[in-house]
């Protein structure tokens, strides 16, 4: 599979669930544990990008200085609920500048 | 008692629009991350801008691209997008009796369907301010989307190296800042997203890259630890 291939399965898929959605039977939903297990699934998912975004190096565990500052600084902004750009841009600039530095 | 539908009056729906033109401004912001973290993962700015356009479900092309700069095989990528796209498949059976909505509106209403039009639709008091809300927020998170996805890519194309730019570090923010208004949801979800971060720890160095990602999903089994909520 190459790049393009990735596109166009990623854009077919995702707009086949969108209207897979208005041609399938409500009472679909009144499943409660479809319907749970649907909610909770960006849950497990975007948990496992932050960690594998900001440890894994391909196949090893690398522990990046700058990055995880950034990450951690991001964190903080989280907390501290920060909007969404602010968020990010500390978590880049925090990498970008301990670089600089080191 | 015989309750007739009452036509919200001009002040509501101007106020319901504000609120939508306010929610795309703000989810203009990930668009600009999205944009650059796609180009420095390796894809074209006309590819990048193509997912926005397309697929139009920030969560999903964050996760694609997230894969594709890890090294992480094509499948796995897809993998891990069309799951967490598939959540807009409930969306849409949540929106379809209220749009009510046949031929192209159909086809249009469904590439609209994410998850701020749908908090936004089904949020409103009264059926037609719902449907306001969801046009609205729909349209301006798509033109928001869209224009910062090219400026973020071809700002990323034209400044170069992503390390120095500490573009690494963005996109893991990005995936928490997503995350982090599911963790004040409840235990559950403190839960599951704890047990996925450990799957996905334990497996990076023993499989394929993009594997404990989809791994992860594993976690979901953690929900059933917690009595659900009356």
């Amino acid at each position: 599979m190459n790049l393009w291939t990735l596109i166009a399965a990623t854009i077919a898929g995702c707009y086949a669930f969108k209207l897979g959605g208005y041609l399938l039977p409500a009472r679909w939903l009144e499943h409660a544990r479809v319907r749970r297990a649907v909610e909770l699934l960006p849950v497990a998912l975007l948990a496992a990008l932050v960690v594998v975004e900001a440890v894994a190096e391909g196949h090893h565990i690398h522990l990046d200085g700058p990055r995880l500052a950034g990450v951690g600084v991001a964190a903080i902004a989280i907390w501290r609920r920060a909007p969404f750009l602010a968020i990010v841009i500390l978590a880049g600039l925090t990498a970008a500048l301990l670089r600089l530095a080191s | 008692m015989n309750v007739t539908e009452i036509r919200p009056d001009a002040a509501a729906r101007r106020a319901v629009v504000r609120n939508c033109l306010g929610v795309g401004v703000a989810v203009g912001a990930y668009g600009f991350a999205f944009g650059a973290a796609s180009v420095s993962a390796g894809l074209s700015v006309i590819q990048t801008c193509l997912l926005s356009l397309f697929a139009f479900t920030g969560g999903t092309q964050f996760a694609v691209v997230g894969v594709v700069a890890g090294g992480g095989s094509m499948a796995a990528a897809l993998g891990s997008g069309l799951l967490l796209g598939s959540r807009n498949a409930l969306y849409a059976m949540r929106l379809s009796p209220l749009l009510q909505v046949r031929g192209v509106r159909r086809l249009v209403a469904a590439l609209f369907t994410i998850d701020e039009s749908t908090a936004m639709a089904i949020g409103q008091r009264e059926p037609e301010l719902g449907r306001v809300a969801f046009w609205w927020t729909a349209g301006s998170v798509f033109v928001g989307w869209n224009l910062t996805t090219l400026l973020g890519a071809v700002g990323a194309s034209t400044l170069g190296d992503p390390t120095t730019l500490g573009l690494d570090a963005v996109v893991p923010a990005a995936f928490l800042a997503l995350l982090a208004p599911r963790l004040r949801d409840g235990t559950v979800e403190r839960r599951v997203a704890l047990g996925g971060a450990v799957i996905a720890l334990v497996l990076i160095p023993f499989t394929p890259a993009g594997v404990p990602v989809l791994a992860a999903t594993g976690a979901l089994v953690l929900a059933a630890t917690v009595r659900p909520r009356p």
